[in-house]
């Protein structure tokens, strides 16, 4: 007897899901793990005649920032790929031919995506935190030779409150959530898109709205000679694009800001809600796209 | 027929627009309460930076920017090139203003080590000249310290270091006693804040009762403030005074 079919199925979500995942390791997506392990020993090699606390500092936003940057090329250019392909290779046609739900569908896109992104920070943070442990260790052992015993204590307190803190665990976080709602966007534009380099460039000119609108908003309003339709375009701007300059928090909390959990939970939150709605907004217009 | 979920959509992201930008109004204020976002790039960096760095810089990675001039600055050090190293310094604690390091850093190049290379430039036989560019390096590095402070009003670090400025280059004990104040005010300032600006009290004119009566209410906690300077501060304000005999602390000779 066969079973009934379910209108939402988590073994087939998750069947698109891996498959997706498998597909993107295929691509040899990887390969960027390669550069971001070199940038960061190369960060740490050419600093060698820095304070220890510019060390840190730098081997700190070298490698937050180019694991922003890597999830964040990773999560559009991969999103960006997968429907065109998916429509060229025609498998799209043999899995919707199939009882499979086009919520589904673009759901198990997207959660392959999001493992992706989460094995790549994953493994980037590893990497990050080996090396700030390797130039602890290195540092340690520079700064005690020849320190009395009772001025020890106080120096390795020193080092190591210059190196790993807590709060970077918030920051690695902010990246992921961050990396999935541009991913999020990304399909969306790619439902209506008609090419990958365009799905590639929209989503670029989305990021770097994203960013810029806080600083045009502030400057704008600022500003006594700002017409009437510039604050019209820019409120609609605002109502459209997400304020990505508000996820970026990673700045200021290696700059030493303390990350309040208020503040980190309402950025996540914030996060996620934009990541709801750019997958529910994706899931309509790919349910009424004619395939 | 994609116009009409389109449209629906189009309608729905308004919507969340709508309903978000509240809260992240809210949320942007909290952030500036909590010293986020504090970083003020305009045009003019864009000048300074490159295109192709502001760009960076607005992109998120601001962070990035900043390391690279820093390094830059350090590379600058090393031909001891100060006027490039202020601008860069400038461009560095822009994008960063909440990176105490730079701010110290940027201070203790420009008031320690450049102001000692202008005093001994052979470049400038005149004195008075020489003088002249020694002096502007120390307000330099005092407006590093301060343009550090408006950004960094939580942190200790910085008020000290002006207080340490003040002290040894402008002379300015007053001053210094000041700074040593509002260090020692803020939460998880090291106990010796408040020494220093006891010391630093007792050499400002005027104000010696008040220096004499920090300094013994330091004396009276305890052994471990029982430290030579202060003891010696302590026994000259003690004779510059007159505090009677039956009053005075008894010095042990051996501390001094």
């Amino acid at each position: 007897m066969d079973t009934p079919h379910k209108i939402f199925s988590p073994a087939r979500l998750w069947a698109i899901a891996s498959n997706t995942l498998l597909e993107l390791v295929r691509l040899k997506v990887f390969y960027f793990l390669l550069l971001f392990a070199l940038l960061i020993i190369g960060s740490s090699a050419f600093m060698l005649d820095f304070k220890f606390q510019e060390q840190f500092q730098v081997l700190k936003d070298m490698s937050l920032g180019s694991m922003s940057i890597f999830s964040w090329l990773l999560a559009v250019l991969a999103t960006a790929m997968l429907l065109p392909k998916e429509i060229e290779d025609r498998t799209l046609y043999t899995i919707l031919a199939k009882p499979v739900p086009r919520l589904e569908y673009i759901l198990g896109k997207l959660l392959g995506i999001l493992a992706l992104l989460f094995v790549s920070i994953l493994l980037m943070s590893v990497m990050f935190v080996i090396a700030l442990y390797i130039k602890q260790q290195a540092v340690l052992t520079d700064a005690v030779r020849g320190l009395p015993p009772e001025q020890t204590a106080d120096v390795i307190r020193g080092v190591k409150a210059s190196a790993f803190t807590v709060s970077l665990i918030p920051c690695v976080a902010m990246i992921y959530i961050k990396s999935a709602l541009l991913a999020s966007f990304t399909l969306l534009a790619s439902t209506f898109a008609t090419s990958s380099i365009f799905t590639i460039i929209v989503s670029f000119v989305v990021y770097f709205i994203g960013h810029v609108q806080g600083i045009a908003r502030e400057s704008l309003l600022a500003s006594p000679n700002a017409s009437a339709l510039s604050k019209v375009f820019l409120a609609f701007v605002s109502l459209l694009f997400p304020d990505l300059r508000l996820l970026n928090l990673t700045d200021d909390v290696v700059a030493g800001n303390a990350i309040s959990s208020a503040i980190f939970l309402k950025t996540a939150g914030l996060g996620l809600s934009y990541f709801c709605v750019y997958t529910l907004a994706a899931y309509l217009i790919f349910a009424f796209k004619e395939l | 027929m994609m116009v009409k979920p389109l449209a629906a959509v189009f309608s729905m992201l308004l919507l969340f627009g709508a309903a978000k930008l509240p809260f992240e109004h809210r949320l942007e204020q909290e952030d500036r309460a909590a010293f986020f976002h504090g970083a003020k790039l305009s045009l003019g960096l864009r000048d300074q930076v490159g295109q192709l760095g502001f760009l960076a810089a607005l992109s998120g990675f601001r962070s990035l920017v900043a390391d690279f001039l820093w390094i830059e600055a350090h590379t600058a050090w090393e031909g001891t090139q100060w006027g490039r190293m202020a601008l860069l310094f400038n461009n560095v604690t822009t994008l960063q203003p909440r990176v105490v390091m730079f701010w110290d850093m940027a201070a203790w190049h420009m008031a320690y080590n450049a102001s000692v290379a202008a005093m001994q430039d052979p470049k400038q036989p005149r004195l008075a000249l020489r003088l002249r560019a020694q002096r502007e390096y120390f307000e330099l590095g005092k407006d590093f310290l301060i343009r550090g402070i408006e950004n960094n009003p939580d942190r200790y670090l910085l008020y000290e270091r002006l207080g340490i400025v003040e002290r040894d280059k402008f002379g300015d004990h007053c001053a210094a006693s000041r700074r040593f104040g509002e260090a020692a005010a803020i939460r998880g300032a090291p106990t010796y804040e408040k020494r220093f600006m006891a010391y630093e009290l007792s050499h400002c004119p005027g104000h010696e009762r008040e220096a004499y009566e920090r300094l013994l209410a330091l004396y009276k906690t305890g052994r471990r403030e029982w430290l030579p300077t202060l003891l010696e501060r302590l026994e000259y304000l003690q004779k510059a005074l007159n505090i009677p005999a039956a009053q005075r602390v008894n010095i042990p000779e051996k501390k001094l």
